[in-house]
């Protein structure tokens, strides 16, 4: 069986523009640039350039999952997540852009991949006049991102944890920005973001929970809004929210296992809904809801890697929806989650959850002494 | 914006009525890094966008650059809210916009941005939006059936805005259209359940497991419509057990002896939820049995999952952990 070419697809993710904040620094990248990634794809650059903040995350994440996070420079990446982050306390997806919450998330995680959490209660000392106990971190980052919200008089770049509670309905679901489109993605993101932060307390847990129930649909899955169709990803945000809630005793788990497992096709791959095709992205939003189910042994596993793997490029790296399509960091992230998830050897362990290393987020959420 | 295609093409920096705006360069941080490769026109479009956008600038030319900065990337949240607030301002007639979204929309149907620019204008134009959302959503559904964007903005107008008169009907178009379609059934769902005009589940049962049964018989192999019988009697087992139609659509489903996973498995739950089955399931179940082995002697509810681990290979386990979970009471 073809195995998980691990070395070409940290090289991809490390040379791939999409994700390219600090090509430069890479110790393995030569400089310039080869010739075939300068002009890459144009168009899709321009597409993913108002979420580069998840194309950060997602390559960040998958090479922390090969154990090659220290490729990159973190202080690079670092300033450049900070730079998105808006007086609401919110993230865009790029400097210059506007805060929405599918970019807080993952900035958050990018931030939580370096052990860097912390950077938000250092602002928050700095904005009090704390500057002292914030330079003996004797970090230059923080300092220049420190003293320019200083100097521009934002009190209040701590707000991030009232700027997401804000986007809670009435009815208890979240709107993704302030413009008010509601989805149970938000949900999922908004109590992720805030346990990560350790702020759940923030925001009325028991009617986001109530919302994420009544999306719930005669199949055992969910959807993104009452009503809505039960889809995998929808399905991996609710079950997310309810685990992290801990409110998974109002998942029917032998239905809503039945339905996912349901999701493995002849080929080994997994469809997100019913007489859909496979792609590589549901090993990931699939699996990890029927882990969080501990119900993930009823499926086929072997046949799962190996669909996974058949969509590397073994040449250039990378993973693919399908294999023969053509690979992106999206999906390479997936593959490669959805074999931690597998336990494939050689990938760290992956918190179904959080979407983070395990590693991370017992950094995070366990007591410390 | 047709009129404009040929003046689109026109760089912004040399059209005369831009020559008093200076554009704002998008800030890539505070250090050198690798630029994205944006073309020159997205580029430039951008830089004049941001500069609108500063000084807060809502003005036709705004919306005019807005479009085009929506057609080179439809995805951006900032261009499509700031449109918002353009249009607001001008007081701009939102049917017409209703036709830029729509224009936008056959190209990029799974565009998040679109759809909820579509929601706010609807919004705004309350009851007299129904029929040209129910006809705009058609429209995308008619490419992509299974359109999430589309079912969830048509269940969001007939929620808020009304309009269920045909949606039974409609749901029955793409059913005929395509039986496996598990989209419209879930329509079909959200309607027999949520239609003020239909006196709710409990009236329309009867005739949706019929509608129901039928379509069983014609695709048995269709995982939706299963479940969709299934989803009929909610939480009240009893009655689903005892629905003679539900134990005979089994019967008759494993008698073709082919593609009867979900009628085995529906069997199944019949027997876990107190079905007493005669002597023809047993019949019927055992013919299904590999060949080399004779009629079995165990509980029909055994040798259901017996034969389900031996056809549907990818979930034994599941169907393994099925048959350890039997009720004790099963025949």
């Amino acid at each position: 069986m073809v195995e998980l070419a691990a070395e070409k697809h940290v090289r991809y993710i490390i040379t791939v523009e999409k994700v390219s904040y600090s090509i430069r620094k890479l110790t393995c990248c030569p400089d310039p640039l080869p010739q075939y990634l300068q002009k890459k794809d144009a168009f899709e650059s321009v597409v993913m350039e108002h979420l580069r903040m998840n194309g950060a995350y997602w390559g960040l994440t998958t090479l922390d999952l090969l154990g090659k996070l220290h490729v990159v420079d973190q202080d690079e990446v670092i300033s450049w997540v900070m730079e998105c982050q808006h007086e609401s306390g919110g993230f865009a997806g790029n400097i210059g852009h506007d805060p929405h919450i599918l970019y807080t998330l993952s900035a958050v995680q990018v931030l939580a991949l370096f052990d860097k959490l912390n950077m938000l209660d250092i602002e928050k000392s700095v904005l009090e006049g704390q500057i002292s106990a914030f330079l003996v971190h004797d970090d230059l980052i923080l300092i220049h991102r420190a003293e320019k919200n200083y100097a521009l008089g934002l009190r209040s770049t701590l707000t991030l944890y009232s700027d997401i509670a804000s986007l809670q309905n009435e009815d208890g679901s979240f709107s993704g920005d302030m413009w008010g489109e509601v989805d149970t993605r938000f949900s999922y993101i908004a109590i992720c973001c805030l346990s990560l932060l350790h702020q759940l307390d923030k925001i009325d847990v028991e009617k986001a929970v109530n919302y994420i129930v009544r999306c719930k649909n005669l199949d055992g899955g969910f959807g993104a809004t009452p009503g809505g169709e039960s889809h995998a990803g929808q399905i991996f945000c609710c079950v997310g929210a309810l685990a992290i809630t801990g409110s998974l005793h109002h998942v029917d788990k032998d239905l809503l296992g039945w339905w996912l497992c349901e999701r493995q096709v002849k080929s080994g791959g997994l469809n997100g809904r019913p007489e859909k095709l496979p792609d590589v992205c549901y090993s990931w939003w699939v699996l990890s809801s029927l882990i969080m189910i501990d119900r993930v042994h009823w499926i086929d596993r072997e046949k799962l890697i190996k669909f996974i793997l058949d969509c590397q490029d073994l040449e250039q790296g990378g993973i693919s929806d399908r294999p023969d399509d053509a690979v992106d960091v999206f999906h390479t992230y997936f593959g490669v989650a959805g074999l931690s998830l597998l336990e494939y050897p050689g990938v760290k362990a992956i918190d179904p959850a959080y979407a983070l290393p395990v590693d991370v987020v017992n950094r995070i959420l366990l007591p410390h002494d | 914006m047709d009129s404009n295609e040929e003046e689109q093409k026109i760089p912004v920096s040399q059209r005369p009525e831009w020559a008093d705006v200076k554009p704002v360069p998008q800030d890539d941080g505070p250090r050198p890094v690798v630029p994205i490769a944006y073309t020159e026109e997205f580029r430039e479009t951008m830089d004049y966008f941001r500069a609108v956008y500063v000084s807060d600038e809502r003005s036709p030319r705004s919306l005019q650059l807005t479009s085009e900065a929506i057609h080179l990337n439809p995805g951006n949240y900032t261009v499509w809210h700031f449109r918002r607030a353009v249009l607001e301002a001008l007081n701009a007639d939102l049917h017409e916009e209703l036709d830029f979204v729509e224009n936008v929309a056959k190209e990029n149907s799974k565009n998040y941005q679109i759809w909820h620019h579509r929601r706010w204008l609807a919004e705004k134009l309350g009851t007299g939006a129904i029929v040209k959302e129910l006809e705009f959503t058609k429209n995308i559904l008619s490419l992509d059936a299974k359109n999430y964007h589309a079912w969830s903005h048509r269940q969001w107008v007939l929620k808020a805005l009304g309009g269920w008169e045909d949606e039974l009907e409609y749901c029955h178009q793409l059913l005929t259209d395509d039986v496996f379609n598990n989209s419209a059934w879930n329509q079909r769902y959200f309607v027999v359940t949520g239609s003020p005009l239909l006196g709710g589940l409990d009236a329309m049962r009867d005739s949706e497991v019929d509608y129901t049964i039928e379509a069983i018989i014609a695709h048995p192999e269709n995982e939706s419509p299963w479940r969709y019988l299934r989803g009929l009697y909610k939480q009240d087992m009893k009655t689903w057990a005892n629905d003679p139609r539900i134990s005979s659509l089994c019967l008759k489903v494993l008698s073709t002896k082919t593609r009867c996973i979900f009628a085995l498995s529906t069997l199944l739950d019949l027997i876990c939820s107190g079905f007493q089955p005669g002597p023809e399931f047993k019949a019927a179940v055992d013919d299904l049995q590999a060949s080399d082995t004779g009629p079995s002697d165990s509980g029909l509810g055994e040798t259901i999952c017996s034969v389900l681990e031996r056809i549907d290979p990818l979930r034994v386990n599941y169907w393994t952990w099925r048959k350890s979970h039997l009720p004790s009471v099963t025949v």
